[in-house]
């Protein structure tokens, strides 16, 4: 049972590889949007908020079809970055990277809003008041403090890319060691004959990732709190 | 010298208050809801008033007839709230340094050493603010403040969380800080407190300035 195969080795590295990419990459974006959301109010907000969880609601299909016709060969953007910086989204792995961080953005940004929300804006002007300029009152005081969300939207947002399936297989398909992740590992398999064990294989170690991801962002979340109420 | 020439509509409520002080500590004084925080917050550039001025020491803060506005973090103006605030992610060694190290002055050992003498928190050093007493915590928000080397400092109630017992215990450090010598702005309902501490009383009721002067004029009214 636990034989894994070359080729499943390389559907499981690849899916963390893309998983770690996406939420690395993702993050700091997220954290910009969060905290704009959070803390400021300007024209066409709403449309921005429903814009960021458009990828939860929107079918996986339509969202990879989006951007394949965006960041394909031919695309705008993907052309333009083809041309100008080299980076190429379609049929390659930093293009599932891509459909990974775009459909678990919203999943990433919503913690990361509420823990900016929960930040107690007088510690901020304390923190002013002691000649802190608004980037450093953000770095030591706001960031620090929002770090609980900021960790529990990485874990979820990680553990969303992990899985994620439509909208990669759509946008740079199935192609084993390129853009086959674990999903879409899996989905070949139960389409083949004699793929069942194989599949069970994969099966179960995406449930092992999960739990240990779930299991990781408990303790990041204890650490943090406790590190907030001074313990 | 302060000089404070303000104006500022903040819902139902208006505040139209103007006062000079020379004073070492300068009480500002009235009931709750007379809008001395308003008026300390507008002093520290957390509040920008509708119309005015505030000049300290010849500095122009705030002029809304030029749109001059000096931000809080370049006033060089220490503010102890009510509440403290005290980091709660740092321990009390990191909040005391928070100011020197914003500002990008040079580690000044001896400084450090005389103010968590003056104010007995050299014990607390590696506690997290959770761990700490409310007067404990109050004491290290002073010292917090009076490292940042400021030039003003402004007192919002600080004793005002605090019960009989624990004012007795921070009195002393307030009336030591007095005589320390940085001009200060200490806010509260309580005369006998500002009988104790202050040099000059600017009494305020319901947005409006009622009495200026020395220390007697506190026995002449008490607050609603």
């Amino acid at each position: 049972m636990f034989d894994i195969s070359p080729t499943e080795w390389t559907a499981i590295l690849l899916s963390l590889r893309v998983a770690i990419i996406a939420t690395l990459v993702a993050t700091p974006f997220g954290i910009a949007l969060a905290w704009l959301l959070a803390r400021h109010n300007f024209w066409g907000k709403s449309i921005l908020d429903a814009l960021v969880h458009l990828p939860l609601v929107l079918p996986p299909v339509v969202t990879g079809y989006l951007l394949l016709l965006t960041f394909g060969r031919r695309g705008m953007v993907g052309a333009w970055l083809a041309d100008n910086l080299g980076i190429v989204f379609a049929f390659r792995w930093t293009g599932a990277a891509l459909a990974c961080g775009v459909m678990s953005f919203p999943l990433l940004v919503r913690p990361i809003r509420l823990s900016i929300e929960a930040i107690d804006r007088r510690l901020e002007q304390a923190s002013s008041t002691l000649g802190a300029a608004p980037w450093q009152v953000f770095a030591t005081v706001t960031l620090p403090l929002a770090l609980p969300g900021i960790l529990a939207g990485m874990v979820l947002g990680f553990a969303k890319a992990i899985g994620e399936f439509g909208a990669t297989i759509t946008f740079v398909s199935n192609i084993p060691g390129e853009t086959q992740t674990i999903s879409s590992a899996i989905y070949s398999l139960i389409q083949t004959p004699d793929g069942d064990r194989a599949a069970g294989r994969l099966v179960l170690i995406s449930i092992v990732i999960a739990m240990g991801a779930l299991i990781a962002s408990e303790w990041f979340a204890r650490r943090a709190t406790q590190r907030l109420h001074g313990n | 010298m302060l000089r404070v020439e303000v104006t500022k509509q903040l819902g139902e409520f208006s505040l139209e208050a103007s006062f000079t002080s020379e004073g070492r500590v300068t009480g500002l004084f009235g009931a709750s809801g007379a809008g001395k925080t308003s008026l300390i917050n507008m002093i520290a550039g957390l509040l920008r008033p509708d119309r005015g001025v505030i000049i300290l020491d010849g500095e122009t803060l705030d002029d809304t007839s030029t749109g001059a506005h000096v931000p809080p973090h370049r006033r060089r103006i220490g503010y102890v709230f009510q509440d403290a605030r005290l980091f709660p992610h740092l321990d009390v060694r990191q909040n005391l340094d928070y100011g020197r190290r914003m500002n990008s002055l040079a580690e000044d050992p001896a400084q450090h050493a005389r103010i968590t003498d003056l104010l007995d928190i050299g014990g607390l050093l590696d506690r997290r603010p959770g761990k700490l007493s409310g007067g404990e915590r109050q004491r290290v928000a002073l010292g917090r403040a009076l490292l940042s080397k400021p030039r003003l400092l402004l007192l919002d109630e600080p004793l005002g969380s605090l019960d009989e017992g624990r004012k007795i215990e921070i009195l002393p450090y307030l009336i030591r800080l007095r005589d320390e010598g940085i001009p200060m702005v200490y806010v509260s309902h309580d005369a006998a407190e500002l009988r104790q501490l202050a040099t000059q009383i600017v009494m305020l009721r319901n947005g409006r300035v009622t009495a200026l002067g020395g220390v007697k004029v506190l026995t002449s009214s008490t607050p609603a």
